[in-house]
């Protein structure tokens, strides 16, 4: 196993991690108010689709040469991941709120706590919609860094492991804490993640565009080393920036 | 239509965000980068300086934008 392959799985394992503690707290907020079964369904159908949709794009990429993919994918996951990273260095640099998840978990409630009880199929339709779409909506991010990762590296297993093995990390956590999970660093994490998107995107759509790196797979540390860089000189900037100004972070 | 509509904004905001610049300059980068190739040039630098760039510019964007909001 080289270290490529390493960080093919340890980016779907962070990527997944983190969409998943705040699909959990859409979950849990639903939960403790309306109860348990219709959020648990919603949450359980979301899953089924998100596998679904994993087991049919998989195979269907395995199928395409690894040059066009590598340059479709790269491109993809470049754009995706400077998204990412954009975000992440607004945070660092305190130019963005920083994401809480006792927040979220609040409003959620709020929300939960004043929206219309509606029956349909047996369940509160209120509670199941809003877990279907939370967990489908996060798990998107993560059905396309995993289906990304591993077929550009060739490893969808591996990035499929990665993924499911953080699902179970937080979904064991969050039965056993029965709140959401706020102490996870989920801004570092999600600075991480940027950055390994950011890295691997780069680096497969230049392969795939006919560049031949100097030293191989292994400059793809190099790459990471390179943003980690970039990023870390980027988010000095603005904070000099911003005490200069004296901006207030922004939510948006 | 609407639903068409809804699902195409969907897919952009997804993978395009909020600074539809950065993709615009990867498709340039990465156009460049298959042109110096075919011409026999090993431009792997390109593409990370481009990148980097980009960020660059997206960010500053994003805080002049901000430094000019009304407070």
């Amino acid at each position: 196993m080289n270290t490529n392959t390493i960080l093919v799985a340890l980016g779907a394992f962070l990527a997944s991690a983190v969409e998943m503690v705040e699909a959990l707290t859409i979950v849990l907020g639903v939960g403790v108010v309306r109860g348990w079964r219709a959020p648990l369904t919603g949450a359980a159908v979301a899953a089924v689709t998100l596998g679904a949709l994993v087991a049919i794009l998989g195979p269907a990429l395995d199928s395409i040469p690894i040059n066009a993919l590598r340059l479709v994918v790269g491109a993809l996951l470049l754009t995706f991941g400077l998204q990412w990273l954009r975000k992440a260095i607004l945070r660092s640099s305190g130019f963005k709120a920083l994401h809480d998840e006792d927040d979220a978990f609040r409003e959620e409630r709020e929300r939960a706590a004043g929206a219309p009880h509606l029956k349909k199929a047996g369940l509160d339709w209120y509670a199941f919609t809003v877990a279907f779409k939370g967990v489908l909506l996060e798990g998107l991010e993560v059905v396309f860094i995993v289906v990304a990762f591993g077929s550009a590296q060739g490893e969808l297993g591996l990035a499929i492991l990665g993924a499911v093995a953080a699902f179970v990390l937080v979904a064991a956590a969050g039965l056993l804490a029965h709140k959401p999970l706020s102490r996870v660093p989920e801004n570092t994490i999600k600075f991480a993640v940027g950055l390994l998107l950011t890295s691997f995107g780069c680096f497969w759509a230049a392969e795939g565009a006919g560049v031949d790196w100097p030293a191989d797979e292994a400059s793809l540390v190099a790459v990471i080393a390179f943003f980690g860089a970039v990023s870390f000189v980027l988010v000095r900037t603005l904070r000099r920036q911003r005490l200069v100004s004296a901006i207030a972070p922004v939510d948006a | 239509m609407r639903a068409l509509g809804s699902f195409a904004r969907f897919w952009w905001d997804f993978v395009v965000g909020d600074d539809w610049r950065i993709a615009a300059g990867i498709v340039v980068a990465l156009g460049a980068t298959w042109f110096l190739v075919d011409r026999g040039v090993d431009a792997w630098w390109l593409l990370p300086i481009a990148v980097a760039l980009l960020l660059a510019g997206s960010l500053w964007r994003e805080v002049d934008r901000r430094v000019e909001e009304p407070r």
